[in-house]
């Protein structure tokens, strides 16, 4: 599985949410596919040296979010994309990143035709990767 | 999953003459889990732990670890537990081979892959001489005579003081590797919250002697905040909030760090008619720095805090 993870302890953001943020990334960058497995709770915990507890609640909350699935005895893997989140959910956290971009963009003085364009070349390189496989 | 705790803390204090250094310290810690002790220096962490092993007598209270009463630990009891001490000492006239037999005669137990398996992780050779090893490396064959006898239980006081990164992180490595048996259990003391983040699954605050915090580190992180209120003038003084550990004044920002927030708490500073008002999250190094900091709260925190999940 090419998940190079990496974690930062001292950050504000607590290490379980770090791993999330990485297999949600690499998923929808498709570097990993649907129905592939992700690392043994003890193989990335003792890689990353972490309690294995931290990359458990990881994984579980992904598991809710129905991002990963776990087959029992077999391990976590990534799931066939499915709705779990409403729609107000979704705009929520689109929102949010949405504010972000703008606010960056605002201080560094970007124009909003080269935001756009932007926005839209990365939303195509994520389409052009090749579709997901069980 | 759990059997009787490994330890039993109950309404411990300690006075070293006039001086109170332990007040009325309720704990238990059930086996299997990895317990950051955290607190500054001259907090209790090492008279407890002491007094925990037998090493001290407590003044009012009393302790129990595997079941028996720390002053009464007969000898098979001791030997199920690992302690390392503050400081890492050892005998320097001995090599480090030397140590290891030494040691293994006074246990029934003795795993001796264990010790090597630790010795060249730390990179240690058998003939090297303990006198001449350096800091870390004289933590690591510390660690070794600690981990061959393989404790149910492992005490280290302080186990990262003066390591290099690369020492500090083979020692979380063999604490992390200790734990892969079930029911071992580890109570370590630290100041660097970014191992104890790595490792640990809960945290027990001491502070003033006593105990202001056990949970995990995550409920720890969760309940503290730090919020940000920008105003359109000047702030108005920060208002007497249950739970305020710090707050901080700029020309138009109220900055104020928060324990146990509840929505009646957000009503309160949404009351004081913000511009806007947002949660930061924290590093658990700022949160233990406002928690236990000079400015503050003492007398909050810890009921909510405890109990296990």
């Amino acid at each position: 599985m090419p998940l190079g993870f990496t974690i930062s302890p001292a950050s504000d953001v607590p290490i379980f949410r770090q791993i999330m943020h990485q297999i949600q990334r690499a998923v929808a960058a498709r570097s990993v596919r649907v129905g592939e497995q992700l690392p043994a709770v003890r193989t990335l915990a003792e890689a990353l040296v972490i309690n294995p507890n931290t990359v458990a609640r990881a994984y579980q909350e992904l598991i809710r979010e129905g991002l990963l699935e776990s087959r029992s005895g077999r391990g976590v893997f990534v799931a066939e994309r499915r709705q779990v989140f409403s729609e107000a959910e979704q705009e929520r956290r689109l929102r949010h990143l949405a504010e972000q971009l703008c606010h960056e963009a605002a201080l560094l003085g970007t124009p909003w035709g080269e935001v756009s364009a932007l926005l839209e070349k990365t939303w195509k390189q994520l389409q052009r990767t090749p579709a997901a496989t069980a | 999953m759990n059997t009787a705790p490994v330890i039993e803390i109950d309404h411990l204090t300690k006075f070293y003459g006039t001086r109170e250094i332990v007040r009325d310290l309720c704990l238990t810690v059930p086996a299997g889990s990895i317990y950051g002790f955290l607190g500054r220096n001259g907090m209790g962490k090492t008279t407890t732990i002491r007094i925990l092993l037998g090493l001290e007598e407590p003044t009012r209270g009393r302790t129990r670890v595997l079941g028996e009463d720390s002053t009464r630990l007969n000898p098979e009891t001791r030997a199920r537990i690992g302690y390392l001490p503050e400081g890492h000492h050892v005998y320097g006239w001995m090599t480090v081979r030397e140590c290891g037999k030494f040691q293994a005669s006074f246990f029934p137990k003795w795993n001796q892959d264990v010790f090597e398996a630790v010795i060249t992780h730390f990179r240690l050779e058998p003939k090297m001489k303990a006198g001449h090893l350096s800091r870390g490396q004289r933590a690591g064959l510390c660690l070794a005579l600690t981990l061959a006898p393989e404790p149910e239980l492992l005490v280290l006081d302080d186990p990262a003081l003066g390591l290099d990164p690369v020492a500090r992180r083979s020692l979380l490595q063999s604490m992390l590797y200790v734990t892969r048996q079930p029911h071992r259990t580890i109570l370590f003391s630290s100041h660097l919250l970014s191992d104890v983040e790595r490792v640990a699954d809960r945290i027990v605050v001491l502070d003033g002697g006593g105990l202001r915090a056990d949970c995990t580190v995550e409920t720890f992180r969760q309940r503290l905040r730090h919020y940000v209120l920008k105003f359109r003038d000047t702030p108005p003084a920060a208002p007497v909030l249950p739970g305020l550990l710090e707050s901080f004044r700029t020309d138009r920002e109220l900055l104020m760090t928060l324990a146990n927030v509840t929505p009646e708490t957000e009503a309160l500073l949404a009351a004081l008619q913000p511009e806007s008002m947002e949660p930061v999250e924290m590093t658990l190094e700022d949160a233990f720095v406002s928690y236990v900091g000079e400015r503050g709260e003492k007398t909050f925190f810890t009921h909510q805090l405890n109990g296990h999940k």
